[in-house]
């Protein structure tokens, strides 16, 4: 199975091909990329190099393109898109239908992969991009049990793309509004989520505070882990309990579904964190490659040391194994 | 590489205790001095850090009886160092391992927050993008050291190894292994 791995910085994509990544998935500095923080992200010179590098070891690069353009304002996303095909990407990740149709129409040699962000949930729909859009692969969305990938992977031909590990967003990704709703910032259109520019933290006597927008939505204990200042992971009061209303703090790790995956069809394994440092990535990589490693080799998973790489230093097998509340 | 933050080292009493007698103002000028030397070997950091560089960074190693107040100053880096705790756009403070380990990529800063060994307060944007830009440059502090000290690199060298094994503390960059 392959495996792919985030890079924020053409330091953390060397670092993810050295430790033994299949293929890496990077964006642009611009709004054109879900992942548009302070700091981090390749310009296009970064881009060409990186690409380069991994090629010459082997490795395919990505090129995550996946939010909703904007009115007017389009040719940021075209360019984007022109950019990645001159830069020598092996696929472009897209979202948006009229982002998919003008690469269909203007790029078409270009390999084009449905985001999660597209929350693309069953057969059908995959189908219909496929058939429209030309797509070759789907990342599917974290809402998902086992079995219902299984379904999903015996009606279509298109290559499926799981999550395996790092963060969790809020049931269909793509559709959620409570970052706008405290920032006037979204992952889609603005390629934020909790956007670092609204969040204020301060610790008084080991207590900390996480605000955003204003809104406070954490408040942890001295000698408990913090959580990421999302309104998703927030925890609430309410009728006179307090608790995470929406998601607990945890990361997903289906390390030890893997097996389960491979016969349910699934061509990639994705690892969540382009915000993440090198050494997150380096650590996570060469965790899961030698998990796939030891299954096409038909030995036994080697036990994972991702605990403290964990939000919350927790981890969850998310919606493969559904217990909703 | 990677080392869990729960393997992180605090400096013993006996080292940090002599550092409150140490003159700041001699510290903050061979200090800024550095920076500018690393700084010119690293130009993509601040083009990187871009309208976060410059802003003031205030880096508090607890473990240490002083602050450090980074001026970026867009490539032309000014440090200071002072007693008390020292006013700047971003607060990060964590133990000394924790900070010089992230340079080095030895920690996630992340997870590093997760477990509380890391406290960031002010302007999350600024720290973020300073994270992130020293992050990419990959820098190797010990090294830009051991570039400046001439023939007293050798000697320096050997002592930093043998602070670094009795301290925990990471003052060189790992190297990357290739795994596959």
């Amino acid at each position: 199975m392959e495996i792919v791995c985030p890079a924020g910085t053409p330091a953390a994509l060397r670092a993810a091909v050295k430790a033994g990544a299949h293929t890496i998935y990077c964006g642009f500095a611009d709004e054109s990329n879900a992942r548009n923080f302070p700091g981090l992200n390749f310009d296009r010179n970064e881009m060409r190099d990186g690409v380069s590098f991994a090629h010459a070891h082997g490795a395919k690069v990505l090129v995550a393109i996946n939010t909703f353009a904007r009115a007017g304002e389009e040719a940021i996303w075209h360019r984007a898109i022109g950019d990645a095909q001159t830069c020598g990407a092996d696929a472009v990740i897209l979202a948006d239908p009229g982002l998919l149709a003008f690469t269909a129409h203007h790029h078409p040699t270009l390999r084009r992969h449905l985001s999660v962000q597209a929350a693309a949930a069953n057969a059908d729909i995959i189908n219909f991009y496929a058939q429209e859009f030309g797509i070759k692969r789907v990342v599917l969305p974290r809402v998902l049990s086992v079995p219902e990938i299984a379904a999903i992977n015996a009606e279509t031909t298109i290559e499926t793309e799981v999550f395996v590990f790092g963060g969790l967003c809020v049931m269909a990704e793509g559709r959620c509004s409570l970052s706008s709703y405290a920032t006037g910032q979204s992952p889609n259109m603005n390629g934020v989520c909790s956007p670092a520019s609204h969040v204020k933290y301060s610790q008084d006597h080991g207590v900390l505070d996480a605000r955003l927008g204003g809104y406070t939505i954490h408040r942890v204990g001295k000698n408990d882990p913090a959580p990421y200042p999302t309104l998703c992971k927030g925890c609430f009061g309410a009728g006179g309990k307090t608790g995470h209303l929406f998601e607990d703090p945890v990361s997903l790790n289906a390390e030890r579904l893997i097996p389960q995956l491979q016969k349910a069809g699934v061509t990639a394994l994705k690892i969540e964190g382009r915000q993440r440092s090198r050494s997150y990535v380096a650590q996570v990589v060469r965790n899961f490659r030698a998990a796939v490693d030891a299954l096409d080799a038909g030995k036994p998973l080697p036990e994972g040391m991702l605990a403290r790489l964990s939000e919350g230093q927790a981890m969850t097998t998310g919606a493969y194994k559904k217990t909703w509340r | 590489m990677s080392q869990s933050p729960a393997q992180i080292s605090r400096l013993p009493l006996a080292l940090t205790y002599p550092l409150r007698f140490v003159p700041l103002a001699p510290l903050s000028a061979s200090l800024t001095l550095f920076a500018r030397k690393t700084a010119r070997n690293h130009p993509a950091l601040f083009r990187r850090l871009g309208v976060h560089g410059q802003k003031r960074y205030v880096l508090d190693p607890t473990d240490l009886p002083f602050v450090i107040l980074l001026d970026p100053n867009g490539g032309t880096p000014k440090v200071t160092v002072i007693r008390g705790s020292g006013t700047g756009a971003a607060r990060i403070a964590g133990p000394l391992a924790a900070l010089i380990g992230l340079v080095h990529g030895v920690y996630d800063g992340d997870a590093l927050f997760f477990s509380r060994d890391l406290v960031i307060e002010g302007e999350t944007a600024a720290t973020l993008a300073l994270r992130n830009a020293v992050d990419d440059a990959e820098l190797d502090l010990s090294q830009e050291l051991l570039n400046l000290s001439g023939p007293l690199a050798r000697p320096l060298h050997n002592m930093m190894a043998f602070w670094e094994r009795h301290t925990g503390v990471h003052l060189t960059r790992p190297d990357e292994v290739e795994t596959w």
